[in-house]
């Protein structure tokens, strides 16, 4: 939960603004984007993902970063995808 | 059994950590707190401590919100989950964090209605999906999660969802800090301050403690570099004389924070007039409930919440854990009576929290740590 997990952006979902579609380590969900509305991220930008909702964007070099932190903690990362993947957000 | 994790850039933290060595005043003490609990999981993981010299001590804070919660709070909402009409709804990290009379996990597997989501969002689905039975979401968490919590109440309220609600236990981070800086047992040098808490909230909130309190704060990444570039950061200040707030994390951390998020906080939440945390006692101003216009989603309105406060158990030392006071192994069940498959504090059920964070990465104390080093890497 206080992992800030790094997605990319694969679109934004047309008939509701606020939702987007990223990818997490191939995990593809939904999200919400509403918390960067001053600044919402296009499609193959990378944002910073807590619980459901985008909390900042990141450059792809930060991301690969991120990425390769949470793989390295292993179980609490593993946990979190696997919680990601349960979601359903609409 | 692997005890310390070199890491790909172990060149530049030696490097680094000869540039903080070299600061160090002969004779003085550094104690260095780093607030955020996913800054204790990599200073374990990668042995950080290991490279700096034996003068300064890293002091673990009490930034994992699971550790934070009281049993009561956690007994208040067992009570609310036991409403047959209730599905109860919470992150994983919350279902192993033991009450008075056990966690979710032992109540899920007696067969209450309590179930784990990655996202509020999802609790707010399966409102809509039981219109039957009354949904409550277990908030927990800092600044990091407050807005999302925000965010699901403004779209619950948007749709007019009647049967959903949040048993609201944000905590704010910034009243914590001062309960520490002004608590008589400890003496603290500096601050490395959270990550992502910080993407929220941004650096300023900190600039009393640079100010007021004379201490040097740096908002730091997750990366083991991250951290030994904040602790070098600090130690400048410190051999400089000043104290300041500096962000290391700006790839990230905007100074001003996100201000879309904190007006949705503003919007649905306002502070209580205190809130207990578990072993740091009652803190004034120092959480969130949720705002009067949002009252049809409050839990703690639209139930009967016991309340009733809880001491902790005899043998736990968690509260001097959060505090930095203790370190984990010298709390006397820690690694016996208390592991993380049977955690008698908070502090052991998270991956985040400081016993945790020392017992999976086989740190009983600093001198193992130091043999294990020598074995390990053949350093002295
Ligand atoms: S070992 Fe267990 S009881 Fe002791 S401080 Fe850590 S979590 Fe608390």
């Amino acid at each position: 939960m206080c992992l800030g997990i790094p997605g990319e952006v694969i679109e934004l979902l047309p008939d509701q603004p606020d939702l987007a579609r990223v990818d997490v380590s191939g995990v593809r969900r939904v999200i919400n984007i509403g918390l960067l509305a001053d600044d919402l991220p296009v499609p193959g930008e990378w944002v910073l993902i807590h619980v459901g909702f985008a909390l900042s964007k990141i450059d792809e070099a930060e991301a690969a970063m991120a990425l390769q932190f949470l793989e390295g903690i292993g179980q609490a990362y593993a946990d979190e995808l696997e919680a990601l993947a349960e979601s359903r957000i609409e | 059994m692997k005890f310390v994790d070199e890491f790909r850039d172990a060149d530049k933290a030696h490097a680094l950590a000869a540039k903080i060595a070299s600061l160090c005043e002969p004779g003085r003490q550094y104690k260095l707190m780093e607030v955020c609990g996913g800054h204790t999981h990599t200073i374990y993981k990668h042995g950080l401590e290991d490279y700096l010299p034996e003068s300064i001590t890293l002091v673990h804070g009490p930034g994992c919100p699971v550790c934070v919660i009281p049993m009561g709070r956690v007994d208040d909402a067992m009570a609310l989950a036991s409403e047959p009409d209730v599905i109860m709804t919470s992150f994983g990290d919350m279902m192993r964090v033991p009450g008075s009379k056990g966690s979710f996990f032992d109540a899920k597997a007696a067969g209450t209605d309590i179930r784990m989501v990655y996202s509020p969002l999802d609790s707010l689905k399966i409102a809509r999906n039981n219109p039957g039975r009354r949904v409550v979401f277990m908030a927990i968490g800092f600044e990091t999660t407050a807005p999302s919590t925000a965010m699901t109440i403004m779209r619950a309220a948007a749709e007019n969802l009647p049967n959903f609600s949040v048993f609201c236990n944000h905590v704010t981070i910034i009243p914590a800090i001062k309960a520490i800086l002004d608590s008589p047992d400890l003496r603290l040098d500096g601050f490395i301050g959270p990550g992502h808490v910080s993407t929220v909230i941004g650096c300023r909130p900190y600039e009393f403690i640079a100010r007021d309190y004379g201490k040097p704060v740096v908002t730091a990444g997750f990366e083991p570099l991250d951290i030994l570039q904040s602790i070098y950061m600090l130690m400048l200040q410190l051999s400089e004389g000043r104290s300041e707030v500096e962000n290391q994390y700006s790839r990230v951390v905007p100074w001003d924070g996100n201000m879309t998020a904190l007006k949705v906080i503003g919007e649905t939440m306002e502070l209580r007039p205190y809130f207990e945390w578990r072993g740091l006692g009652f803190i004034s101003h120092s959480a969130l409930s949720v705002r009067e216009k949002y009252a049809r989603f409050d839990a703690e309105l639209l139930f009967d919440v016991p309340g009733v406060r809880v001491a902790d158990p005899k043998a736990c030392q968690c509260g001097e854990v959060l505090k930095g006071v203790l370190k984990p192994w010298e709390c006397k069940v820690f690694g016996t009576a208390c592991t993380p498959e049977t955690p008698i504090g908070t502090c052991m059920v998270s991956p985040e929290g400081a016993c945790a964070a020392y017992y999976n990465f086989g740190r009983m104390n600093r001198h193992r740590v130091k043999e294990a080093v020598t074995i390990e890497v053949g350093r002295p």
